[in-house]
């Protein structure tokens, strides 16, 4: 079949399903969905469907973003939008299969939105367009565009929404004039730290070499980040033709082109969607020889990481993919000259790839036209942490932290006072709350002592003690160094007990300056970037947050009430009405007294777990 | 070919194309401190010690590069001990000597920079060894053999036969232990046995001067790799 054909059969398919004549339940499957209860849904529909003698097709779709709803289905009925219902336990689908399908119950409060544009869905039954929600109101997708809506199983849903339009494209441009035009729309490196894509092409593209490796990054391993899982997962096409136009623009006329798809093996839904995905693109004549009759080669496949943070580090990756221990390797020699097997390699991130198609879909322009100065484009964040909307966000780039927060976000949890946002992962840095109007971009992140990373973006809130912050991030990397530099090897580990030290109240002053002295010489001396930017978590609280750990050192004072050494319960007996709770939860035995009468807390015994102030319903509980 | 020009501590001195910074330093009298560099393998940057400051232009913007594997260019300008270069050294000197306060050489090098008595409370568990991988690297880059390698990652990375067991294909060529800076890795040798990473070899007589000078498994591995029959290598170096 040719292309064409190929589009035609797709999106008659597509399109059929969107006017069918049976109702059409979409589930959110993504690893994210599942984790919240969508296999068991899945389990039961066809049971309940049944059991209810309905016929309907049910088609498990990607994630489409906001975790916080999950798990999401949607229900498309015959003549009627496809809406979508939020927090979707068991009991709550018998009910909508029943009301909304038997009987004609749309139930509008159980329901986040109408997925879909354009005026033919608008306002139904009192339910707003999905993308009127306030979280999803100021995005833009772009490498996220298919997520959620088509079933990552199917390359005809990838097809039938504009697939493989961008590597048709391609084909009829020089490979010179599509790196011209990613070089045009401004495409940065989505995997941290924001190198031009076209340059590095480019680079690539002109070194000498018999075979040039493209590689596609998915070792995605930030504590809190999980944009490339959901786009593998999601909509693993995307990636498989962005890669594929990087390729045939890199190698073509000049080398043979090999790929690989560097995935952590952690990712088990990622890696058997893709290399489903990889299998219908063969089939269907985009990968292997002659592709779409353009006579351009290319083949690609899946390697599996072993579960190494260190490894989404380029040279620790290829290291890895030669099936050698993940060790960095110094890139005074680039690995564009000398990578993967001292042959010419071009490594980019799953984001990256997913934004290409797209660019050579809509034009360098089109791109180029989003975002700030100096980063174009939307970004994808991870936003979690105490904001009450948390999940997947791509916006456009320069988007304030503030909007992210207030927002897109929905401000913080439970009314308390935001503090600041971690973005970047372990290589990040902390950025307090008086920052918060800066925009968001490769620039101005660095600018204040974070970086973009991979994006992710965790809130804290007056909850949140900054320099437990930082020991967490120290204890992760601690655990993920790989060891082969002096700096970040034992840096790290000395940094972690000085942090431990300052949390339990035995910190001294000249520990904050040691920090801060190891921290600077790490980021000159270590080898690789993880050691290099493993110091901006401890520096950058040190920066804005100093104050804390003042208070650590000299009050032994944790004034979020998160370092357990440095607060203490007690019990009001103003307050308490003796009901008891607490003692019957205490694991230690240390909350005791009558009924009905105050009762206390034997600080010999408290172990400081809190569960005490979380039962007692007087809130008579108090930490100091 | 035209030799590369660059400057060094304001010494204008010249390089061939190819070379690694550390090796120009030396040659032309600058003295570079390392801990993990044999001429003989391939250099890595894993000590960290033979750091400089490097600009393109007086006054630009500068790096810190590892020495050992930066391959010089022309109208490079270097610093040897410039503040961020001490303080990279400084740094990597006191964490190990917290880490080995035993490894030998260890206190007289970190004593140049003085430092004496590191802020961070001393290590017992990690013997002298430094991690410099300089016996890894010898054993599979000089005698083709591959016995050691890295066991685990990080803070509790170790160097040793895999899984610490005694390793089939170790020849008790005692290469390792002769290469390492620090004395960490013990030989013994008693009567016609030697001892190493836990695994014994019996020792050959020279048929000359009757002394026992090598395991009779690293001169059958010695026969089979060059073909030279194993009654010709039962002399030692000393009568041959």
């Amino acid at each position: 079949m040719d292309f064409k054909a190929l589009q035609e059969k797709s999106r008659r398919e597509y399109q059929a399903r969107l006017n069918s004549e049976v109702p059409v339940i979409y589930v959110g499957a993504a690893t994210c969905g599942l984790a919240a209860g969508a296999g068991e849904l899945l389990k039961m529909l066809p049971s309940e469907l049944s059991a209810l003698k309905l016929k309907a097709e049910v088609v498990p779709v990607g994630c489409i973003g906001p975790c916080c709803f999950e798990p999401l289905v949607d229900i498309q009925k015959p003549g009627k939008p496809r809406i979508c219902y939020k927090q979707v336990t068991p009991r709550i689908l018998k009910t909508l299969l029943q009301d909304c399908l038997v009987n004609d119950n749309l139930h509008p409060e159980l329901a986040l939105g109408i997925v879909g544009e354009g005026p033919a869905f608008r306002g139904i039954d009192g339910i707003p367009l999905l993308f009127d929600h306030q979280m999803l109101k100021g995005q833009m997708r772009v490498a996220l565009r298919n997520c959620g809506y088509i079933d990552p199983t199917r390359i005809e849903d990838y097809i039938a929404r504009g697939g493989y339009i961008g590597l048709e494209k391609a084909f009829r441009m020089k490979p010179e004039e599509i790196i011209d035009w990613i070089k045009k729309s401004g495409l940065r490196g989505r995997g941290g730290g924001g190198f031009g894509t076209a340059r590095k092409w480019d680079s690539v593209r002109k070194a000498e070499g018999s075979v040039k490796y493209i590689l596609c990054n998915g070792d995605e391993g930030d504590p809190g980040a999980f944009m490339d899982r959901s786009t593998m997962e999601s909509d693993p096409h995307s990636v498989i033709e962005g890669q594929l136009i990087a390729a045939y623009a890199i190698s073509s006329g000049k080398a043979r082109a090999e790929g690989y798809i560097y995935v952590r093996n952690e990712y088990p839904l990622a890696v058997k969607n893709l290399a489903l995905a990889l299998e219908q693109a063969r089939q269907y004549g985009f990968l292997g020889k002659n592709i779409l009759g353009s006579g351009f080669d290319f083949e690609l496949r899946i390697n599996r990481g072993g579960g190494a943070f260190v490894c989404g580090e380029s040279s620790a990756l290829m290291r890895s993919l030669e099936g050698k221990a993940g060790e960095p390797r110094q890139k005074y020699i680039h690995a564009s000259d000398k990578g993967l097997w001292e042959q010419p390699t071009n490594l980019n991130n799953v984001e990256t790839y997913a934004c290409v198609p797209e660019i050579i879909n809509r034009g360098p322009e089109w791109f180029a036209g989003i975002g700030t100065k100096g980063s174009k484009g939307t970004k994808v964040f991870s936003l979690v942490g105490k904001v009450n909307y948390t999940g997947l966000v791509e916006v456009p780039m320069g988007v304030t932290l503030r909007d992210m927060v207030v927002k897109i976000g929905g401000g913080i949890r439970g009314g308390k006072k935001v503090k600041a946002v971690q973005t970047g992962g372990p290589s990040g840095g902390v950025i307090p709350e008086s920052l918060f109007d800066l925009q968001v971009d490769f620039d101005e992140l660095a600018r204040v002592g974070s970086m973009m990373g991979s994006g992710g973006m965790i809130v804290m809130s007056e909850e949140d003690c900054m320099v437990d912050v930082a020991l967490y991030y120290v204890k992760f990397l601690e655990q993920e160094s790989c060891g082969k530099c002096v700096p970040c090897r034992e840096g790290l580990r000395r940094m972690k007990n000085i942090l431990s030290r300052i949390t339990e109240g035995k910190g001294a002053m000249e520990d904050v300056a040691l920090l801060y002295e190891l921290g600077q010489a790490m980021q000159i001396g270590s080898l690789c970037g993880l050691g290099q930017s493993a110091p901006n978590p401890v520096l950058s609280t040190i920066k804005y947050f100093r104050k804390e750990y003042e208070q650590h050192i000299l009050e032994k004072k944790c004034c979020a009430g998160v370092c357990t050494a440095l607060i203490s319960y007690s019990i009001d007996p103003q307050t308490c009405n003796g009901c008891h709770l607490c003692e019957i939860h205490c694991p230690t035995g240390a909350a005791k007294g009558e009924k009905k009468k105050p009762h206390v807390i034997n600080q010999e015994l408290c172990i400081k777990c809190g569960i005490c102030c979380d039962v007692c319903r007087q809130d008579a509980v108090l930490k100091k | 070919m035209d030799k590369l020009k660059i400057q060094i501590d304001g010494k204008q001195v010249e390089a061939e194309k190819g070379e690694y910074l550390l090796g120009v330093c030396r040659r032309n009298g600058f003295a570079i401190p390392t801990l993990c560099h044999n001429d003989q393998v391939t250099p890595e940057g894993r000590c960290r010690l033979c750091v400089c400051e490097i600009r393109w232009e007086p006054g630009g913007r500068s790096r810190i590069v590892a020495s050992c594997l930066y391959p010089v260019d022309d109208g490079l300008i270097v610093e040897t001990h410039s503040d961020k270069v001490m303080l990279v050294r400084k740094t990597v000197l006191e964490l190990l000597l917290a880490r080995n306060p035993e490894a030998e050489g260890l206190p007289e090098l970190a004593a140049e920079y003085g430092i004496t008595k590191p802020r961070y409370p001393l290590d017992t568990d990690y013997g002298k060894c430094i991690l410099c991988g300089l016996c890894v690297q010898t054993c599979r880059e000089v005698v083709g053999v591959e016995a050691l390698g890295y066991l685990m990652r990080g803070v509790t990375k170790k160097v040793g036969p895999a899984f610490m067991e005694p390793s089939p294909v170790c020849i008790g060529c005692g290469a390792c232990a002769f290469v390492c800076p620090t004395g960490h890795i013990i030989m013994t040798e008693q009567g016609d046995e030697r001892k190493i990473w836990g695994k014994t070899f019996k020792l050959e007589k020279c048929g000359k001067c009757g002394r026992f000078y090598a395991p009779k498994f690293e001169l059958e591995w010695m026969s089979r790799l060059t073909g030279v029959p194993y009654e010709k290598l039962k002399v030692c170096p000393d009568c041959r």
